[in-house]
This record gives structure tokens, sequence and C-alpha cells, in this order.
């Protein structure tokens, strides 16, 4: 019972502090903020420059983060909210509980971004990863026809799952059930998010995963490591943009939207490559980091716009559901 | 003086009616066929089994309805007399005090008990530790501090050897003597009756008949308590 | 006999009991209470309702006609090392779900060590995904449990009727007509019902070995239900679902679950003049290495992953551990304050319905009372800083079913046989629980708290809803390292979480044992 009352006051202590300098509240998902993530060194690159506490809260992935946001409503302590991607922001927007912002920078996207509530801070192609020793298949239709194992996301429960969905819809719209029936007999299993079918991936359990081309940059850089590498497909690469976004509940308005131009600067942007292992939205001065140039560029970028996924999404759901359950 | 009127017990079938005075100080053995309800006369004096009609009375208290722990005896079970985790002394604590916090002078009471029934030299043990006499002896020394009126025993020496169990009457006897607490038990041996018995309790179908004077019932018993005796 | 021979009070009994249905219904209330109307069931829940019975159904058979032989062969043999092997088949049932589906990959994965004999050896490879890879996680968690539920019937035989059968010179067939077959009967029906409750409300098996959307169960539908679609209409419907399904088998089943009684089988087996042929030796031999190389193999493979993983673990996961034990403490003591007094209340109860209510802990949706408590705490305060009670009240939950079975037996013989010695010396309330019921409970109690402890420290449910960065959990920041491309640490994490889990009930239950006699 002694630690219990200990604990407390711990936790009372830390509020107290805290009372001094303003609390910056940022909801993310649940690996940016891990010690392995960029959630630490953006931290403190921010702390440094506004004299304030940021908090990353971590919440499960993109899709977990929203739920909890809307189960807060506009009573949430968040500021800002880190880590939704194209795919949800139609439906972040409903919510209502977004605000705009002013954000603008030069982005190194290959699409045009005109949203002037989220801005974008990093960002990748979705694509399956696969040991070297293996000749990937060129499209889903060969990936299909061949008898490789993959591992992929439940896009009702993960970010790149959801992806996925998008990817086969905008490339095959009513074609889509046919692409997934023929992918049911190579799909080993659906996890819940992406760490699993990753972990499942390295432990050999499978010969392909869905991930991002910038994956193999983990294992070249932070493993030195080149066995990993992602498959190009001949029907161009779906895209996700990951953006940030602030609260119109905020108490701190204009901290939460120095926030947002932070992200953007320099000094977040170089950081995000090696931590968060995707593409930088903006160009970091210093360029890409060595080792992302050995990462291969899919010629064709896929996204369906974000008003028109919501719709699309319950369509390629029941397709996906119907193909998978037999 | 316990008093026993118009007492009646029914259990399913089973009844059982007892009206009778017991006085404070003697020594009642009660005898039956089994299954004559002794036990569960004993039980409904403590307050285990309840009545179905019919009042009790020490002296001028009624106690028809007093919880098993306030009435003025104390009662020595066939078996799990004694806590099996706890040591000789707690054991006998308890019946001091439930909650074991005992003043100096009552740890002395609770050690000159353990003397007095010739565990002095074991009181730190477990009753597993013990022999089947000592276990006996140990609870002797609770129902000595218990100090109360009235002793029931419902065979507690029941698994005890003859010689043991001849050893344990006779502490019983002197400690009753002692105290001048009024002895109930429950028995099945003549001899035992003849021992120690002033009187005796005979009960048989349906009745527990009021006591008599035990060697001139023993000497000329009844056609029902001779059935029983053979 | 039995008019005030029982002196526990039940006031506070009934307190806990009230306060745990309280707990379960304030939660769904609250997500109800935010649902939108015209939720109703998909076709896909319909799918998820029967998907999960029959999974159920199946896990439940399987792991007990496996227990059968492997419950036999542990009765009728005696051997050295056999009390260990015993204690240490029963190892999977407090494996965290997310260690154990790690082992089990190591084994039986696709580039497993099943695999590789099979190829070495020119066969076909097996894959673990789908419904029988379901089935087999679930008989790996649930084998260990109905083995010793029937090796404890196996042993309530008296010796007499085994001395009896040698004089008249049974057959083993014989022997198993008239001695063997009548106890199955009597066991084997509790026995499925429970294993069957627990795989009901299975969660983390389903995601990882399902093999897609077809091995949805109703627990994973309720996940979906919240996290991803945000209709809470929905997942208070499933929830409810999940809870009248398992609550009426488990209230069906309870007058046919056996008690869980201690150190089943771990006492001295008797001896038996059956069964000496060579036949039987050898078929009980073989039975008994199937089933230590079925449950141990994956032990052994999270042993060996994690020891290198061991080296390269980060200082953070020492912190999740300690934060964990921490979440296993609470957990425990809450347990004990919610099922000491209900114990008592049912074990002075003539029948045996009350107990009911503990089982509603193991049907209710973890993720439904996290959420609801999320709902009700969040206008009062940040639910992050109550991430830790809140954790340990719904580990608590679910353990309380188990603890409830294991003590009120005991507790029930304590009574019968010291309450009216305990009410003539007039013992009640505080010095009864003192100085009669905790020292005689206290294996049961340490067993309890060690299976509480255990599950609890491995459980990745409601944390992750109310997690903040400071406040992670060994399960959490080994899915962490997982998300963070480091395999390696997460190996050593799931290690260290396997060492936690079994060491925590070592020691309650050791602690219980201590001093404990007769």
């Amino acid at each position: 019972m002694k630690y219990l009352a200990l604990a407390a006051t711990t936790t009372l202590a830390a509020t107290a502090a805290a009372a001094d300098t303003p609390e910056l509240v940022v909801y993310t998902y649940d690996s940016f903020v891990s010690d392995w993530g960029p959630g630490p060194q953006i931290e403190k690159a921010f702390e440094e420059t506004c004299a304030c506490d940021l908090k990353f809260v971590g919440n499960g992935d993109g899709a977990a983060l929203l739920a909890r946001l809307k189960l807060e409503g506009t009573r949430s302590d968040a500021d800002l909210v880190l880590g939704l991607d194209t795919s949800l922001i139609a439906a972040a927007k409903e919510t209502d509980l977004f605000t705009e912002t002013a954000v603008t920078a030069d982005y190194a996207l290959p699409i045009d971004w005109t949203d002037n509530t989220f801005a974008p801070y990093d960002w990748g192609y979705f694509a399956f990863v696969h040991n070297t020793d293996l000749t990937p298949p060129a499209n889903f239709k060969a990936l299909g026809k061949s008898d490789l194992k993959i591992v992929i996301q439940d896009p009702r429960s993960s970010t790149p799952g959801l992806g996925l969905l998008m990817w086969v819809k905008d490339a095959y719209g009513a074609e889509a059930t046919a692409i997934w029936e023929g992918l049911a007999d190579n799909v080993v299993t659906v996890t819940k998010g992406w760490s699993e079918a990753y972990g499942l991936f390295l432990e050999g359990e499978a010969d392909m995963v869905l991930s991002y081309t910038t994956s193999p940059a983990y294992h070249i850089i932070a493993e030195e490591d080149e066995s990993k590498a992602a498959a190009i497909f001949d029907e161009g690469h779906y895209m996700q943009i990951e953006v940030v976004g602030r609260l119109a509940g905020s108490d701190q308005p204009e901290l939460a939207e120095k926030f947002m131009h932070f992200m953007v600067s320099d000094a977040a942007q170089s950081i995000l490559p090696t931590t968060n292992w995707m593409y930088p939205a903006v160009m970091p001065s210093g360029g890409l980091p060595q080792g992302f140039e050995a990462l291969v560029k899919p010629e064709n970028a896929r996204l369906i716009d974000a008003d028109k996924v919501p719709a699309l999404r319950d369509e390629a759901l029941a397709e996906w559901l119907g193909a998978l359950s037999q | 003086m316990l008093r026993l009127e118009g007492l009646e017990i029914t259990q399913g079938d089973f009844r059982l009616a007892a009206d009778m005075t017991l006085k404070h100080g003697r020594k009642y053995a009660v005898i039956g066929p089994s299954g004559a309800g002794k036990s569960t006369l004993l039980g409904a004096l403590c307050g285990f089994v309840p009545l179905a009609a019919g009042r009790l009375f020490c002296g001028e208290t009624e106690i028809t309805n007093a919880d098993p722990g306030a009435r003025p005896m104390t009662m020595l079970f066939q078996d799990n007399n004694l806590f099996p985790h706890l040591t000789v002394l707690q054991n006998v604590g308890l019946g001091i005090k439930p909650d074991l916090r005992l003043t100096s002078e009552e740890k002395a009471r609770v050690e000159a008990a353990l003397v007095r029934v010739g565990l002095g030299d074991q009181m730190t043990k477990k009753p597993n530790a013990l022999s089947g006499g000592q276990q006996s002896r140990a609870a002797l020394a609770r129902v000595l501090v218990q100090a109360r009126p009235w002793v029931l025993l419902d065979e507690p020496f029941a698994a005890l050897g003859p010689a043991l169990r001849n050893e344990m009457l006779q502490l019983v006897q002197q400690l009753v003597a002692e105290t001048g607490a009024g002895l109930i038990m429950v028995t099945h041996a003549p001899e035992d009756v003849r021992r120690i018995a002033d009187e005796v309790i005979f009960v048989g179908s349906g009745r527990a008949e009021a006591p008599q004077p035990a060697a001139a019932l023993m000497q000329n018993p009844p056609p029902e308590l001779k059935a029983y005796l053979g | 006999m039995a008019r005030r021979a029982l002196s526990v009070s039940v006031k506070s009994g009934i307190g806990a009991a009230a306060l745990v249905v309280a707990l379960i219904v304030a939660a769904l209330l609250a997500v109800v209470s935010r649902a939108e109307v015209g939720a109703g069931f998909l076709s896909s829940d319909w799918a998820a309702i029967r998907f999960t019975v029959w999974q159920a159904v199946l896990s439940a058979l399987f792991s007990v006609v496996l227990a059968v032989p492997v419950a036999r062969a542990f009765a009728r043999r005696r051997f050295r090392g056999r009390a260990i092997l015993v204690t240490l088949l029963g190892a999977p049932f407090i494996l965290p779900v997310i260690v154990a589906v790690l082992g089990l990959l190591t084994v039986f994965g696709r580039s497993g060590w099943l695999n590789v004999v099979f190829e070495a050896v020119g066969l076909p490879p097996v894959s673990i995904y789908g419904l029988h890879g379901v089935v087999l996680a679930h008989v790996f968690f649930n084998l260990p449990l109905a083995t010793r539920l029937l090796l404890q019937g196996w042993q309530t035989l008296p010796a007499e009727r085994f001395r009896l059968a040698a004089q008249l010179r049974l057959t083993p067939w014989a022997m198993f007509r008239t001695l063997e077959w009548p106890l199955l009967r009597q066991v084997v029906p509790g026995v499925t019902a429970l294993i069957f409750v627990i795989c009901l409300t299975s969660f983390a098996v389903a995601l990882t070995l399902g093999g897609g959307p077809k091995a949805t169960t109703v627990e994973l539908a309720i996940y979906q239900a919240f996290r991803f679609d945000f209709d809470l209409g929905r997942a208070a419907l499933l929830s409810v679902t999940q809870l009248v399904l398992a609550g009426a088998a488990a209230v069906l089943a309870l007058s046919i679950i056996p008690s869980i009684s201690m150190g089943g089988g771990q006492d001295r087996p008797l001896r038996r003049w059956d069964a000496l042929g060579g036949a039987q030796r050898v078929q009980d031999t073989v039975v008994i290495t199937l089933a230590a190389a079925f449950l141990l193999l994956p032990l052994c493979a999270v042993v060996l992953r994690g020891m290198a993983g061991l080296a390269v673990m980060p200082p953070q996961v020492w912190a999740a551990a300690g934060l964990s034990l921490y979440v296993a403490i609470i957990s425990v003591l809450v347990l004990l304050a919610l099922a000491l007094p209900m114990a008592g209340w049912i074990a002075s109860g003539r029948t045996g319905g009350t107990e009911a209510i503990g089982l509603l802990g193991l049907s209710a949706s973890p993720l439904m009372i996290g959420t609801g408590w999320f709902i009700l705490i969040n206008p009062l305060m940040n639910p992050a800083d109550l991430a830790l009670p809140v954790t340990a009240l719904v580990n608590a939950l679910m353990a309380l079913p188990f603890c409830l079975r294991i003590m009120v037996p005991r507790l029930r013989d304590t009574l019968q046989d010291f309450g009216r010695l305990s009410v003539t010396l007039r013992l009640k309330g505080w010095p009864l629980w003192r100085w009669v019921i905790l020292p005689r409970l206290a294996p049961q109690i340490g067993f309890a708290a060690g299976l509480t402890g255990a599950l609890s420290v491995g459980d990745l449910g409601v944390i992750t809803l109310f997690a903040d960065q400071e406040r992670a959990t060994l399960p959490l920041q080994m899915y962490r390292l997982m998300g963070a491309y480091q395999m390696e640490a997460a190996a050593g994490a799931a290690l260290l979480l396997l060492v936690m889990a079994l060491g925590i009930f070592w020691v309650c239950d050791r602690g219980g044992r201590w001093h404990a006699e007769a």
C-alpha cells in the first residue's frame, strides 16, 4: 500500500511541476512514442525551442487513435493528433474536432498537398517486402498465381491493411474481388497490426509481407543487412501520407500551431527518415540519409482522394471479407 | 441449574422430546442406542440444533435463542476440537479471547492450565505433533480456561484406547471437581457410567428421560435400557 | 446440525459480488449510452458467433480427449521426476498468450522445428494457420488444465478399490469399465464445459493464428467494432451476446465443473497392480513423452530464442517489467479483496448458484469493461492516470472464477470441520479470518494469487486502451519492440515475461504452502 501512496504522490508532484510550463499533449500511434521511434528525439528538439512540456500519448495505431479521439470527444486532453493517414482524413474531419492550420511547406510529395486542416510530415509507398534471394512477382495477378506465401494486415484494424485494400481497389476497380480471390490461397494469415505481420515475416512464416518500400532502409542502415528488398509492382504503388492536425478544443492553440510548423521544419524532418523509416514530407537540407538511395522507387504513385475513401472502403471491405472468408 | 422445558427437536422423520432439570455441579451420563439422538440433544443444549418447541433456562435466564458462544457451556466434539494450524498455546488461548490478544495475566492462566493437564513442555507444538491423548489434554486445558458452568462431552475420547480413555475421564472428573462445573457426557460404555456419573439420562424412542441416580438405575434397569445394555 | 455452525459474515461477500456485477454492468451501460441508434448485427457478426462456438467446442473436446490418456498414464505410473514433470506440464496454462504464440510458431510454424523435420524426411509441410491453428493453441493452453483436473479425479479413487481389483485379477479393460469409466463420466463433462467457456472469449490466439477474417471470434469482432468502426452500439450488442453465450454455458455447466484442487497429481500416486504389462507400460511412456514434447518444446523454444535477446534488451524493458510486476501485485490484492468474501458467502450458502457471479468476470469482454470505464472516467480525470488500477481490476475479474473454484471447496470443508468449534469460541469477524480461515486456506490463497499474478503479468488487453508513453507494461513493451523491428530484443522480453509469469506463480504457490499443515 505504501507503494500505491508513493505512486500517487509522484503523479501529483509531476502534475504540480507541469503547471508552471504549458503542456502540449499529442496523441499518436504506439510505435511513434516507443524508445526506438521518433518520439523521444522530436520531443527533445521541440522542447528546446518552445519552453513547454511536450507529451506524446501512444495509442495503438492510426485507426485506434481516431477511435480514442471519438471516445473522448470535445473533452479530450489532446492538443494535436499525429499519425492519421490519408485514408482516415475524411473520417477524422467528420468528427468536427479538428481545426484549420496555416502550415505550408515545399513538400517533397509525389502529389500536390491542398488540405488545410492537416499537414503531412512523412510518407511512403506500400509494398511487399521480401528476402533478396527471392524473385518477386511483378504484380498482384502474378502474386495470386504464384505459390508464394504472404502476410497482410487486417484493414479493419490497421492502416497498412486499409492501404492495401485501397491499393487493390484503385488499381482494379470492379476486378478487385477477382484479385482477392486469387490472393486468398497466398495469404498465410491476417494480423491485427503491422508489428505482428512484420514479425511473422522475419520469423520466416511468409515469403513476403505488406510493408513499405522504405522498410529495407532499416535493415540496411541499422543492421547493415542488405538481404531485404521491396517488390515493385507494375500496377503502381499506393501511398501512405501521415499527417498531423490540431484540435479545436485545444487550450494551447498557438503552441499547437507552432508544433505543426515544427513538424515540417528541417529539425523534425531530418529525424524522421531513420526513426520512423519513411520518406520525409519536406526534403531536409542534408538530403536523405545514406542507405535510402538503395531503395526501389515506384514509377507510378497511387492515392485515392481522402473524401472518396469512406464509401470505397465499405465496398472494398465487403469484397475482401467475401474473398478471404471462403 | 439447567432447565429443559418441553423441548422438542424435529429433523425430518426424527423427533426428540426432553423435559428435565439438571442440577449444577452434578455429573450426568447420556446413554441410549445409536441414532436415538444423544448428540442431537447436546447439540440442542449448545445451540447448534434448532428447537421446534420448548424453552431452555440456565438459572433464571432464558437461553433458548442465545448464540452458542454466549451460552454458559462448553462442548468437546467427537473430533476437530483443536485447530491443526495453531499451536497448543494459541488453541487454549482462544478459549479466553477470540482475537488472541492476551494480557500477561491471561497468558499465565493459559500456561497454568496446560501445566495442570500435563502439557507444560508441549505448549509451542502444533496438535499434529502430539499424541491422541495429548491432544485430548490440550482440548481439556481449553475447557479449563473457558471456565463455563457446564461442560458437555460428545464422546471426544472415542478414538482412544481403553487405558487412555480412562485416564482422560479421570482428568475430566478432577477438572469439573476443581471448577465446580456440571458435566453432561454422551457415552456408550456402562462402566463409564458407573465410574463417573451421578445420574443417567436415557435417550430412546423419541424421548430423553429425566435423569435418575446412576447406581440404582444401572443395577435395576427398566426393560428398554436393559435391551440396550444387553 | 447446520444452523449457526457457519459464522462467516455474508455481508461483505454480497458486497463484493455486487461490486463485480456493478463494475461490469456500469461499463456496459456506459458503452450503450454512447451508442447510436440503428446498431444491429452484421452478417459477419453471425459468422463470428458461429466460428467462436465451433472453435470452442473443438478446443474443449480435443483438450479433454487428449487429456484422458495423459492423466491415465500419470495416474498409473510412478517414476523419478514425476512430480516435477506434472508441475512443469501445468506451465502453459499460465503462460502469456503473446509468449506462447511465439513458442508455438517456433515449433509448428512454416519454418519451425516440426517442418524442418518433415522436410528432412520428405513429408509435405504443415501449416499452423486457420481453425486448426486456433484449436492447437487452445489445446496447448488447456490440455494442462484438463489433465490436472482429470488426474485429481483419478486420485479420488480409494486405494482399497485398486487392491480389490488386484485381488479379482481384473484385466485392463475390465479395470477401465468398472473403475475408470464411471469416474470419467463424472468428471469429463465439467472439464469440457470449463474449457469451452475459457475458449469462447479467446481473442489473441484467433488474431494471430486464425489465418484470416473467417477465423474471427466474438471478442475480436468487439475489438474491431470498438477500435476501427467505432460502432459502440454494435460493440455493446456483441459484448452482451458474448456475456449471454459464455454466461449461459457457464451457469449450465457450473454444477458439473469440478473444483480445482491443490497439488493435483503431485501427491504420491497410489500403488497399483494393474497395467504392469509391457504393452501398457510402453503405451503410457509414449503418451507421457508426447505430451511433454507438445507442452514443453514451445517453452524451450521461447527460452532458446530469448537467451540471445536478453543481452540486447534496452533498459526500458526492465522498467516495464517492474511496472508489470506492480500491476500483478495490485491484481492479486484486488482479487483477494473480492474473492475471499465472495468465497465466504458461497461456502456459507447451501446452493452453488451464487458462484455464477464469479463467472461473469470470465464471460465479460475485457475490452468492453475497459472502454466502458474509459467513458466513465474520462469526464472526471485523465484515464491514463488510472491505466494501471483499471488493468489490475480487469485482470482480477478475469481470474475470479478460477480462484473461487480453488477456494470455495476448502473453505466449505473448513466451515464444516471447525464451524462449531469457532462458534463455541465466539470466533467471528476478523479473528475468525485471522485465526481460522486464512491459515486454513493459505495454500489455496497462494495458488489463486499465483494464478492471478501470472495471468495478469502477461495480459495485453486493457492496458493498450489506457497506456501512454510512461506506462508500458512488459507485454506492451514487447509489442513495441516488435513494432520497432527489434525482434531479437522482443524475444528477450518474451523470455523475461515467461520467467516472470512462472516466477510469480511459483513464489505465491510456495508462499501459500509455507508452514501449511494438515
